[in-house]
């Protein structure tokens, strides 16, 4: 049987960054194919080598048998390659007809847009979805988005499909629907690549599966001969699997919100009636498909924008609804930003700055006029060696050279560094690989078993289901049903997608 | 009173095809996610040159006024290799680019002799029997080439930019370069070529002012139109008809402002030649007011573009 595609021995560095060091990879015709791999193992870099995005520095690529170069995107189009994208390479203000027809130019303007409509009408019955081709992409959800790029491979006559972690983005019920089409198009002789990091998908959904690990490719093997455990051990090469630890010491509340809602002047209302309560000791989970008004909840918690009506109390004493983010730093609320590189952390500014500028008011530091920087640069020393931020070779390094999950930790360490009661979590773990999140956990759980009470946003099911000591779902602005940990995942998950 | 309308209006075409023509050269530009701010530099490139061109070639309008797309397109490489190839601030290359396009134009047509100099210049055409309609034949068809060729203009682009791939491409390049680029898409190629096309369609604009309507080239000629048109583009939402609307506006303002003064109306003669600015202030002010979140503006206007490698 002729392989669909095969690389052998791919290098590629960025700027002297060995991102993928000689990667075999074989993928056949008619099979699902799991790419495993924590972030920043190579898995992304070597699929946008494959899709014509990046040029590998060494290693030959063959498509059906035979040995191709891909210099760009149209090449790999013309041998049949797809990918979609993590982010999506989509333009927003365009229609998906549009979007479709700028990555499928033949036959020019109006007749290429007669011949998208047939090729759409034809592939409709096969794949059994349809999406809004008027409308602009920018206005469709994130799941009907990646429909949009499906359809752009599949118009394109892709025989060999590369989707990168696109089951992130969805809920369980769109995943599966997913997942089920995925399988059907291999089933018609299509080559299916699913990069992932989800261990469940892939044990359920793919046929064969390769590992990949600092940018080399490790092993490749059929899921069914492995366990999760021992593909755990694949994937981050020691194992670690977290269990939850339920709450000991629930005491007092600390924080609640009492029909917060946010809107007001025109804009529309993204929060409305929020009624939540969290005691010290535990933490709350907020669930949720991202864009239901977490964000919105988190933003009038930091104090960055401000609730339209409803009130916040800190302690069941102090109203801090109207409290500018300093007074509620003060008062013991501490924030890990969703963004921890437009909220968390001046990229620009030194790590013992950013690690500084949390107290900088109390006055340890120095006056307005003159900053005592041996005692930041001291004061930070002692935390980044205490929290294991790693990769920090100057304290005067910049903050944005710090990895992901090393940048987290100097965030949670400032953070934390005031004993806080209330902490708010804005998805602390995304974008991190497994060792990292589960440092980021420890660190909260902590936090929690100190007697602070936590507030867990997170998109991540799991990382809810194994945080928290009680579970609030979000849905259209609303908080919609709240479940006593553990819970059951199957009743989460109905009350994040239904439209009751 | 009526008498004073008309004449009002008949001259209002030859103040507005300046601000339409360089409105449009931004949009072109502009479409493509290049924030251009030369565009004051490229009006006097485009000036001087069809000036100069006329002196020495003698005789042809149109050929001059060629010339000065072909001169502005030409300095406009400098600005394209900035900010394509070096990925240059965008703010800071547009600017420099004015300044260097005045002291250019100075320096040459100093050199050259053809400062001050009267030339010839563009002749109305009467497109009979249009022309002899009542009012609207005089104000619509009694007009000269560049009037005509720029509604045209404007027409060709209209068709380009919604219905053909070029247009798609231009669009998508400068709303998503990424996607794009993804779409097989050559986006420093499409920015490059979307800065020429702008910068010639400056330059005619400019040159229509001292071959079409001055008859002269004086140094610094442009007199801030450059800065108005970027104006306008914001007013326009990057919008090629409300630019023209726009434009049509600032026209007859500018041609009222001398009308006004010899009808002996006694204003303040700073106060009318500010007006235009205090317009386009009102509308810079308007359109922030307004904090639409569809402000047509092309959403990676003034990003360079990278293929997203490792950073």
């Amino acid at each position: 049987m002729t392989s669909a595609l095969e690389l052998s021995g791919i290098s590629k560095s960025f700027d002297g960054f060995r991102a993928i060091a000689a990667a075999d990879l074989d993928v056949r015709s008619g099979e699902v194919h799991a790419l495993l791999g924590e972030n920043g193992a190579g898995k992304s870099s070597l699929m946008n080598i494959v899709a014509g995005l990046y040029a590998p520095d060494e290693g030959t690529i063959r498509v059906q048998g035979r040995p191709v170069r891909i210099g760009g995107p149209l090449d790999a189009r013309r041998l049949g390659i797809g990918m979609v994208h993590q982010h999506y390479k989509l333009v927003k203000s365009f229609s998906a007809l549009e979007n479709i027809l700028l990555a499928n130019p033949e036959g020019g303007f109006a007749r290429g847009r007669a011949t998208i409509d047939t090729a759409l009408a034809r592939l409709a019955d096969s794949i059994g979805f349809t999406v809004d081709l008027t409308k602009p992409v920018g206005a469709l959800s994130i799941a009907e988005q990646q429909r949009v790029e499906i359809l752009k491979m599949l118009v394109g006559g892709a025989r060999l499909l590369i989707l990168d972690e696109p089951t992130a983005v969805l809920t369980d019920m769109e995943a599966e629907r997913l997942l089920a089409m995925l399988r059907h198009l291999a089933s018609e002789g299509a080559a299916v690549i699913l990069v992932t990091h989800k261990l469940g998908d892939v044990m359920r959904h793919a046929d064969r599966l390769t590992v990949m690990r600092n940018g080399k490719t490790i092993a490749t093997a059929t899921p069914g001969t492995l366990n999760a455990g021992e593909l755990t051990k694949l994937v981050v090469g020691t194992t670690t699997t977290e269990c939850a630890a339920p709450a000991q010491n629930v005491g007092a509340p600390v924080l609640s919100l009492t029909s917060v809602s946010s809107g007001g002047n025109g804009r529309r209302e993204t929060l409305s009636d929020v009624t939540l309560r969290i005691c010290s000791g535990e933490i709350y989970g907020l669930a949720g498909v991202g864009g239901n008004g977490q964000t919105e909840l988190a933003e009038i918690l930091m104090g960055v924008a401000t609730a339209a009506a409803g009130r916040i109390m800190l302690e069941e004493t102090v109203n801090i609804t109207h409290a500018a983010p300093k007074t509620r730093r003060a008062k013991g609320l501490a924030v890990i930003p969703a963004d921890r590189h437009s909220y968390g952390l001046a990229s620009e500014l030194s790590i013992a700055d950013n690690y500084a500028i949390g107290d900088v008011y109390s006055g340890k530091y120095g006056g307005v006029l003159r900053m005592k920087s041996s005692v930041a640069q001291s004061a930070a020393g002692v935390a980044v060696a205490a929290h294991d931020v790693q990769g920090v070779r100057s304290l005067a390094h910049k903050a944005a050279l710090l990895s992901g999950g090393n940048a987290q930790k100097l965030v949670i360490a400032r953070e934390f560094a005031g004993a806080p009661r209330v902490i708010l979590a804005h998805s602390p773990s995304r974008g991190l690989d497994v060792r990292a999140a589960a440092a980021v956990h420890a660190r909260l759980r902590s936090a929690r078993d100190g007697g602070a009470g936590i507030l867990l946003i997170s998109e991540d099911l799991d990382e809810i289901l194994l945080l928290a000591d009680r579970i609030g779902v979000m849905n259209r602005g609303r908080l919609v049903a709240e479940f006593a940990a553990p819970a059951d995942r199957q009743a989460v998950g109905e009350a994040m997608v239904s439209h009751g | 009173m009526a008498d004073f309308i008309l004449n009002w209006l008949v001259v209002s075409p030859a103040f507005a095809v300046p601000f339409a023509l360089a409105a449009l050269g931004l949009i072109v530009a502009e479409k493509s996610g290049v924030l251009f701010l030369g565009a004051e530099g490229f009006m006097l490139v485009g000036a001087m040159t069809g000036a100069g061109a006329l002196i020495v070639m003698g005789g042809h309008p149109l050929l001059a006024l060629l010339a000065a797309m072909l001169a502005a397109a030409l300095v406009s490489l400098i600005f394209a290799f900035l900010v394509v190839v070096l990925r240059v601030d965008q703010i800071i290359a547009g600017l420099s680019m004015v300044f260097l396009c005045q002291g250019l134009t100075s320096l040459i047509s100093t050199q050259q002799g053809w400062t001050n100099r009267p030339i010839s210049g563009l002749d109305p055409i009467a497109l009979w029997p249009l022309s002899e309609l009542p009012v609207l034949g005089r104000l619509l068809f009694h007009q000269d080439a560049v009037f005509y060729a720029t509604i045209v203009i404007f027409i060709a682009f209209h068709w380009v930019s919604t219905r053909s791939l070029l247009g798609l491409r231009l669009k998508a390049v400068g709303e998503n370069p990424d996607a794009a680029d993804a779409a097989g898409v050559n986006v420093g190629l499409y920015r490059f070529g979307a800065v020429l096309c702008g910068a010639a369609l400056i330059g005619l604009a400019g040159a229509y002012l001292s071959v079409g309507v001055a008859k002269i080239w004086v140094d610094g000629m442009a007199g801030g139109r450059g800065w108005i048109a970027i104006a306008l583009v914001i007013f326009a939402r990057w919008q090629p008809w409300r630019a023209l609307a726009g434009a049509v506006l600032f026209g007859c303002i500018e041609a009222l402002i001398p009308r006004i003064a010899a009808a002996g109306i006694q204003v303040p003669q700073y106060f009318m030649l500010m007006t235009p600015y205090v317009a386009t202030l009102a509308v810079m002010i308007w359109a922030a007011l307004l904090r639409s979140p569809r402000t047509g503006q092309p959403a990676s206007l003034g990003t360079p573009f990278v293929r997203e490698e490792r950073r």
